[in-house]
């Protein structure tokens, strides 16, 4: 097997620049969209840009969290915020198209060549990530850059990181730097850092995180599920879904799943599944 | 900016330097990699530097003098101060005059009517001969300055400066303890500042304690300490080094005065060379002489005359002779009652009293302080002329969204209609800095030659491009003329390259320096000018950037690229990269890195040895009997042969120490920093009886607004996603979208008093105007209790305007017309306001 390349981000390194965000949006020339009304999320007070998640249009961004407690004062802990390229991923057993495939290296690949734009796995991500596309009537994520990988080179948010907070290398290399700076870190102030995505979901996430914190301070689910029912997606639904889901499209079946989908597809949206 | 993760222990005080300058804030990472530095960022606000520090501590704005007050009084009463460093190093054990005096926050020799200091008394006990400085050793003498410094200290006390500053008195021990902790011979401590120190009316002074502090701490000349100003722009360095201020002319000499005490270049030299006043020369030989003879008292600027002469013959050439009293008549003269800084000349501007305005990578509609006054006083122009990237709101100051301003502010705005505004205006368009070519110095002096990296974009030229067409355009329009006035005009020496575009190079050999009779470049810098016209130098700090390659083209050292580190102990001098000011010395008066013997390193701290005295060495072959010079990795900052005992570290000072007690004319309110609050502030100063900076210039006192009407403080800063007036980057839709609007940050506590939620639109408002503006309701800023009472602040991004994507109310309508007594740099940074919903 082909060693495991990934990212490493040290939330204690990252200073929310968000050129890694920038880089994204240049390296896969998506367009900037914005709402003159906007600023931070409703209720949010911070500097998270749309409502702190990704969309059509935004593969990875800074989530920007406020917290507070007595002992520690204020904190902001921020957080880079993308697909996971989880191990096991469910969205490539849910997907009725085959869509995904995952990489011998460790990314999670999407293609959109394939992809219908049902957003059966939007529904099934424990992250909420991929987002639908509607001049494309694809959905969409991070890449892991796999092209320029493929290229020899590091993918764009880790080549823009001035701090070093964002880094590419061998997976089994980085978890190891990983452990060393969290021993560091929970030697040096934060006592509850953590790794995160070693293990997470099973076998694990090819994004790994170093926290300086619990995973709920940074907006992350603390044990991440992928929904029961996707096993029964991946056994019963989707072997019929190539022909079910045109059906469905075209207003001759009515069930749960179909209806949701048909009522997703008239906006681009940009919150996950689960929100 | 490498040479931070030299530091064990970096004090970053106003200054967002996460944000603002996330380039060096890596270097601070390397530090805490290395050596395990740690950081401190005192602020406002609770910032992006907050969260990488190890220690945050909130400290109300414009309370700088007094927090690091209460520092400089607990490292002496405590006795944590780097006594050898301090004993041999500073002025310490210098005695005061008697007459110096200071009595509830004034200093002797106040005038109130003038708002100005005679500083007179303000200076040293000498013996009998006059020139002689009377000291003490012991630091015992009650008027040396340490013992001075020590009283004048002594109402810091540590309640009384939180009760002042509202920073919580746990975390303020806490940052005293941990910065005070590198006194120790093997430990050195940064301080890093930006404008959040110098744009207050006591700006000068806030940097003044920064100086106390790093003295006493020992911290000065040695690697991993100092004290640095975090530059607002890349090359605002060299833009200052160029005298892009209107007090100074290159190389940081003050201009001539249109008075008759500088009719002439003799009496000129005599007023800007320290000690020289007194000097009894009647002409220029005779004074050159007296400067061979050695002036007590004068420091390095003994020189000056070598600088300004050569400096002059760089401009004028063959018009600059001895016996035309080297063309010194053709200097434009300032008017000494007159100021000539940005609020002044606004202000001018403001009654009519200019016709012309030239605008270059400026944008003073968002920028410039009481910014509906400063839109205003660009309609009085005849003519402007704008150069930018982009019509930026100066540019389009006329025009109807221009004055736009929010329904339902408290006051009246001055507004215009555009067939109204009778000034012309001109639009150049200007090149990115990615599309010419040239130099920039950094916050580290470090002069760095860029090449272009990509093709202009339309007609756009370079701004040398630019300048270069206009003094040839103006010179020909004077051609012929044979009227003196006309002179400094058509004998300007002017040319650099044949070709339409002008060589960076060229400019740069000029302002290095060159020998009149070959053009031949002076490679061994300043040392080598002289003031008998055989010498040609535009900026003397420069000297000695251009040298002669071996095959006789020139060598411009800005262009050298050597990423090898010539540290043996790995401090990353890199000295071979660029080339740095002045003389490629990397780090100024590295002196103090070792003790004063001149070969023992500070206890335990041999690695941050940069210099030291080698007795044997012959640094010059030709004169093999000078036995004995200072040698190491960098650049000696003291006489290369002058033996230890000689070998002073603060060249430029007259006394060659460095001063905890500022004598004389350093600073326009005082020899030591006092505590006064901002202009507008909520509170009533706790340290004295003196409201504001005594020696402050008002310009509008009326404008002055009250705790009724504006109970809150006001503060401005930038965001990362926004450069300066975001001209530049309100126009690139990426970053448009992360910053879109103009906000205003506010407290939880605040935002419940007034009723404002996150995201509601707001009215800001002070005397000067209203914005509107989204709220972000935060804890990240917290009210400040001072003096027992809750102070709300309301902090304002300042980078917003009516042009490209992202678009808002500049918050300098809000700001005042009032600035430091030293530099005239305005207030931004505290003033009284009022916010409600919109
Ligand atoms: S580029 Fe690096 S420091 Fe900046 S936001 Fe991204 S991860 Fe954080």
């Amino acid at each position: 097997m082909t060693r495991l390349m990934t990212n490493l981000y040290d939330s204690s390194k990252c200073t929310a620049c968000r050129g890694c965000f920038t880089a994204c949006k240049d390296s896969n020339q998506l367009p900037a969209v914005f709402d003159k009304s906007y600023f931070g999320g409703p209720g949010n007070g911070t500097y998270d840009s749309k409502d702190g998640d990704t969309d059509a249009n935004t593969y990875m961004m800074i989530r920007f969290n406020e917290t507070e407690d007595p002992v520690d004062g204020v904190r902001w802990n921020f957080l880079k915020w993308q697909c996971m390229h989880c191990m096991e991923p469910a969205c490539l057993a849910v997907c009725p198209k085959s869509a995904y495939t995952k990489l011998d290296w460790g990314a999670t690949f999407h293609d959109e060549d394939k992809c219908i734009g049902c957003q059966y796995c939007t529904y099934a991500c424990p992250f909420g990530i991929p987002k639908y596309r509607k001049h494309t009537d694809t959905v969409t994520k991070c890449t892991l850059c796999y092209e320029r990988v493929a290229e020899g080179l590091t993918p764009a948010c880790a080549r823009s990181c001035a701090p070093g907070a964002v880094k590419f290398g061998y997976r089994d290399e980085l978890l190891e730097e990983a452990r060393i700076r969290v021993k560091f870190l929970r030697a040096n102030g934060f006592p509850r850092a953590t790794i995160y995505g070693e293990t997470e979901l099973g076998a694990g996430t090819n994004k790994l995180y170093i926290l300086t914190d619990t995973p709920d301070k940074f907006g992350l689910p603390v044990n991440p599920q992928v929904e029961g029912n996707t096993v029964f997606w991946q056994d019963w639904v989707q072997p019929y879904a190539g022909w079910l889901i045109p059906l469905a499209l075209g207003g001759s079946a009515v069930s749960f799943v179909t209806s949701r989908v048909v009522a997703n597809k008239n906006e681009e949206h940009g919150k996950g599944g689960h929100a | 900016m490498v040479d931070l993760k030299n530091t064990d222990v970096a004090l970053i005080m106003g200054s967002n330097m996460a944000e603002n300058h996330p380039i060096g804030m890596k270097w601070l990472g390397e530090g805490r990699r290395v050596r395990g530095t740690k950081i401190i960022h005192v602020d406002p606000r609770y910032t992006r530097t907050s969260v990488v520090a190890d220690l945050y501590c909130p400290m109300r704005s414009g309370t700088d003098i007094a927090f690091l007050g209460g520092m400089i009084n607990y490292i002496i009463q405590n006795k944590l101060y780097h006594e050898e460093y301090v004993k041999a190093y500073t002025n310490a054990s210098y005695l005061v005059a008697d007459g110096f005096d200071f009595q509830d926050g004034l200093f002797s020799g106040y005038d109130a009517a003038k708002r100005t200091y005679d500083n007179k008394t303000w200076d040293y006990q000498y013996a009998e001969d006059g020139t002689t400085i009377l000291k003490d050793p012991t630091l015992q003498n009650p008027r040396c300055a340490f013992q001075l410094m020590a009283k004048h200290y002594l109402r810091y006390d540590i309640d009384s400066v939180v009760k002042i500053t509202g920073s919580p008195k746990n975390k303020y021990l806490e940052v005293i303890k941990l910065f005070a902790t590198t006194s120790a011979p093997n430990k050195t401590g940064n301080i890093m500042y930006a404008m959040g120190i110098t744009q207050h009316t006591v700006g000068s002074q806030n940097v003044k304690s920064f100086a106390n502090v790093q003295l006493l701490l020992g911290n000065m000349g040695r690697p991993g300490g100092g004290i640095n100003a975090l530059r607002g722009e890349n090359n605002v360095q060299g833009a200052t080094d160029m005298a892009l201020l209107f007090h100074i002319i290159p190389g940081y000499i003050d201009s001539p005065m249109n008075t008759a005490a500088q009719k002439n270049l003799l009496s000129f030299v005599k007023a800007v060379t320290p000690g020289a006043a007194k000097v009894p020369a009647t002409n220029m030989a005779e004074f050159r002489a007296a400067v061979a003879a050695g002036i007590p008292n004068s420091g390095f600027k003994i020189n000056t005359s070598k600088w300004v002469v050569s400096m002059l013959k760089a401009w004028y050439g063959d018009a600059c002779t001895e016996a035309n009293d080297w063309a010194y008549h053709y200097l434009p003269k300032r008017d000494a009652a007159k100021n000539y800084s940005h609020i002044a000349m606004f202000e001018a501007m403001y009654k009519g009293e200019i016709d012309g305005l030239f605008v270059m990578g400026s944008n003073p509609v968002v920028g410039g302080p009481n910014a509906n006054k400063e839109q205003a006083a660009l309609t009085k122009l005849k003519w402007m002329v704008s150069v930018d990237l982009w019509l930026n709101e100066t540019s389009d100051f006329w025009t109807f969204r221009a004055w736009e301003r929010p329904h339902g502010g408290t006051h009246h705005t001055e507004t215009f209609e555009p067939k109204d505004i009778q000034t012309e205006v001109f639009f150049l368009p200007a090149c990115a800095v990615y599309e010419k070519e040239g130099t920039a110095a950094q916050t580290g002096r470090w002069v760095q030659y860029r090449w272009k990296g990509a093709d202009e974009v339309g007609q756009s030229k370079s701004d040398l491009w630019i300048v270069d067409q206009l003094s040839k355009k103006i010179q020909e329009l004077y051609k012929g003329s044979t009227r003196p006035e006309d002179e400094p005009l058509t004998k300007m020496t002017w040319g650099y390259g044949h070709g339409e575009e002008p060589e960076p190079i060229n400019v740069g050999l000029e302002y290095s320096g060159y020998f009149v009779a070959d053009g031949k470049p002076i490679a061994g810098g300043f040392a080598n000018l002289k003031d008998d016209g055989s010498t040609a130098c535009g900026n003397w700090v420069y000297c000695g950037q251009m040298a002669t390659k071996p095959d006789g083209s020139l060598l411009y050292k800005p262009q050298k690229r050597d990423n090898k580190d010539n540290s043996k102990t790995g401090l990353g001098l890199y000295s071979n990269w660029g080339w740095c000011w002045p003389v490629n010395r990397r780090i100024v008066y590295n002196r103090c890195s070792i003790k004063p013997d001149g070969v023992t390193p500070w206890e335990g701290d041999a690695d941050r040895v940069l210099i030291h005295w080698d007795p044997t060495n012959v640094s010059d072959p030709t004169k093999p009997d000078v036995v004995g010079a200072w040698v190491g990795d960098d650049v000696c900052d003291c006489a290369k042969t002058a033996p230890p005992d000689k070998a002073v570290p603060f060249l430029m000072r007259p006394e060659g120490t460095g001063c905890f007690f500022a004598a004389k004319g350093s600073f326009k309110e005082g020899p030591f920093p006092e505590h006064y609050e901002p202009w507008e502030s909520p509170v009533k100063n706790l340290m004295n009886s003196q409201a504001v900076n005594p020696a402050s210039k008002i310009w509008e006192p009326d404008k002055k607004g009250t705790t009724a009407d504006y109970p809150y403080i006001g503060t401005t800063y930038r965001v990362v996603e926004h450069w300066q007036t975001g001209a530049l980057t309100r126009t690139m839709p990426w970053l448009a979208e992360l910053m879109p609007n103009m906000f205003v940050e506010i407290s939880e506590e605040l935002g419940a008093i007034k009723e404002i939620k996150n995201g509601d639109k707001v009215i800001v408002s002070t005397t000067r105007g209203d914005i509107e503006a989204v709220a972000c309701v935060t804890k990240r800023i917290k009210p400040f209790v001072v003096d027992g009472e809750q102070q709300h602040m309301v902090g304002a991004v300042w980078q917003y305007g009516f042009k490209g994507y992202a678009t808002g109310d500049p918050a300098n309508r809000l700001t005042p017309h009032v600035g430091d007594a030293n530099t005239m740099i305005p207030e931004y940074k505290a003033w009284l306001c009022n916010i409600r919903r919109a």
